[in-house]
């Protein structure tokens, strides 16, 4: 087997706004004392006078691109997804979601796979936070050509995004050459009969995994990649709810509130079907090496597979 | 406007202050009061607009990052003719495009929307900082309440302009002294407030909010100060013009009742009938 092309959507982050900086005079990103972590300082590096370090002050640098989108400018505000969707919460809501304005928040380092860190820096909260918000685009991108291809469509989508970035180097699935992006719009990355496994971010490829591991026992797993949690693709839930009766979630992220809990809420208005959601189990995280936590956590191809294949036969 | 005109139009703009709260029944009118000469100065002197072409990208811009004094920014706007002044009766009515604290999305000549403290300072900042980025000429003002100063992010944002340079930006403070539950000195006093903005690398004016001829010489002096931006305090009277709402931090958000609306209105009215007299 080759080997598989791994990169932190974080890196394809700072790539892709360096490589539309060009195309898009409008343009301009800011950041908070994180451009080598964040990596805006790829864009930093093309387009010095168009990249705002704001300090170590999230709340002010989501109001000024609130100021800066009321004059044209297309912002992107980065930092940490617990410093974004967290600390700045109130500024996201009420200076940015409520007045409609065109902010796009990049969010990096997201979910336990920051690591080391530890619980104070992973954020399984955003998603939950982010999507309660009225009006607010929540995409979380699963690799990176799923996460340069999100960052040119919320450039091209006029109004407030919320973009979940990763720290670890997740493995490239979407090399699919009719690949294609588009916001609210779920990709079936697999096919099958027997479950359906929806994940978001770098899930999909543990997912994926799973699948393989499941087609091993006989079981045959539908995977669908949400990379646009709000708006959901609906539809695509309900017919895969139709098709194989019970649904799987995997996330990382809390199980309250997150990818687990949106595809719950339109299964319960449109067609009711047992759902496991496979997510961090309201608990914080802790340090340790990303790969380490994300098995501890249940989160690896090995876990998943456990949980849905008990899951399937009515365990 | 000459300086007898401009008092002319403060009263008119109290008169609509109070017309707002009353038909309301809810809203802010003491901090309204005190900013309502601060308020005229700017929309019929000192800011370059067109109500006509709200949206003009070479505008002035202005937020009201204390976003609670709509009724002294609406009665502003109404009178400077971006909608009718009749209007200023659906305020905080159900429907009404009038909301309780600004919504750029549904008023005419409201740049951003505002109202949790704090965080208006941060757009205009954005805003000044657009200016500077594209070379463009237009001035950015925000009003911050005295009692606002005490949130964290009015520091963030102060510690960006100075450090910026944004000569085109300035902060006036209204400081009337009093919050919600009481005198600012008493509560979490932000004193020095003119220390503090010199300290961020400010140039600091003191003027009397209350007189015209202090009010022009101080945003003059802003215009001409160049390579820092300008804080300019504004030494207020809370409730100012409305004999039994002055410096009473009871009336920071409460609205009169009808006896109350009459005598306020009579208050008023006798102010506007003296100035017509000069």
């Amino acid at each position: 087997m080759s080997e598989v092309k791994k990169i932190a959507t974080r890196e394809s982050y700072g790539n892709a706004l360096a490589e539309c900086g060009a195309e898009y005079e409008n343009l301009v990103v800011l950041d908070a004392d994180l451009a080598s972590a964040t990596k805006t300082g790829i864009f930093k590096k093309a387009f010095p006078d168009r990249h705002i370090d704001c300090g170590i002050a999230e709340c002010n640098m989501v109001g000024i691109a609130a100021g800066l989108a009321t004059t044209g400018k297309i912002p992107f505000v980065s930092t940490f997804a617990m410093f974004a969707a967290g600390r700045a919460f109130e500024q996201i809501r009420n200076s940015v979601a409520y007045p409609r304005l065109n902010v796009k928040i990049g969010a990096t380092h997201a979910g336990i796979s920051v690591g080391e860190d530890g619980a104070t820096h992973q954020c399984n909260e955003d998603i939950a936070l982010m999507r309660a918000i009225p009006g607010m685009v929540v995409i979380s991108p699963a690799d990176d050509v799923e996460a340069r291809a999100a960052v040119r469509a919320a450039i091209e989508y006029e109004g407030p995004v919320y973009l979940r970035f990763g720290r670890l180097a997740v493995p490239v699935i979407n090399d699919n050459p009719d690949y294609q992006f588009e916001i609210g719009r779920g990709i079936t990355l697999r096919e099958g009969q027997d479950i359906t496994i929806i994940s978001t971010g770098l899930c999909v490829s543990e997912s994926l995994k799973a699948a393989e591991l499941l087609e091993a026992d006989g079981i045959q797993a539908k995977v669908i990649n949400i990379h646009t949690i709000k708006p959901l693709d609906e539809e695509l839930v309900v017919a895969a709810a139709k098709e194989t009766g019970k649904i799987v979630t995997v996330e990382e992220h809390s199980v309250i509130g997150g990818l687990g809990s949106a595809v719950c809420d339109a299964l319960c208005a449109k067609y009711p079907a047992p759902v496991l959601k496979i997510g961090i189990n309201d608990v914080f995280g802790e340090s340790g090496p990303a790969a380490e936590l994300i098995k501890k956590y249940g989160l690896d191809g090995q876990s998943i597979y456990e949980k849905v294949r008990a899951f399937v036969k009515g365990k | 406007m000459n300086v007898l005109e401009l008092k002319k139009t403060a009263n008119e703009i109290r008169k609509g202050i109070i017309e707002a709260v009353h038909s309301a029944k809810s809203g802010h009118p003491g901090g309204s009061l005190s900013a309502a000469d601060i308020f005229t100065y700017l929309y019929f002197e000192e800011m370059n607009i067109d109500p006509s072409k709200p949206d003009d990208p070479d505008r002035d811009r202005f937020v009201l990052s204390k976003g609670h004094v709509t009724p002294g920014y609406y009665s502003t706007l109404a009178h400077r003719g971006y909608f009718p002044v009749e209007d200023l009766k659906t305020f905080r009515h159900v429907g009404s495009y009038l909301q309780g604290h600004p919504d750029r999305k549904h008023i005419p000549g409201v740049d951003m929307s505002s109202g949790s403290l704090g965080q208006g300072i941060s757009a205009a900042v954005g805003m000044a900082l657009s200016a500077k980025m594209s070379g463009r000429s237009y001035r950015t003002y925000t009003l911050l309440g005295d009692g606002e100063i005490q949130e964290g992010q009015v520091w963030e944002a102060s510690m960006f302009a100075g450090h910026r340079k944004l000569d085109n930006l300035v902060v006036i403070v209204d400081n009337n002294g009093l919050q919600i539950d009481g005198n600012i000195a008493e509560v979490c006093s932000p004193y020095p407030i003119d220390k503090k903005f010199e300290a961020f690398n400010f140039h600091v004016i003191h003027t009397d909010a209350h007189d015209f001829e202090q009010i022009a010489a101080a945003f003059a002096e802003a215009r001409q100060t160049k390579g820092m931006p300008t804080a300019i305090i504004a030494k207020s009277v809370k409730g100012k013009g409305v004999s039994f709402m002055e410096n009473q931090a009871s009336w920071h958000g409460s609205a009169p009742n009808d006896e109350q609306y009459a005598i306020a209105m009579e208050d008023l009215r006798k102010v506007g009938e003296a100035l017509c007299q000069k």
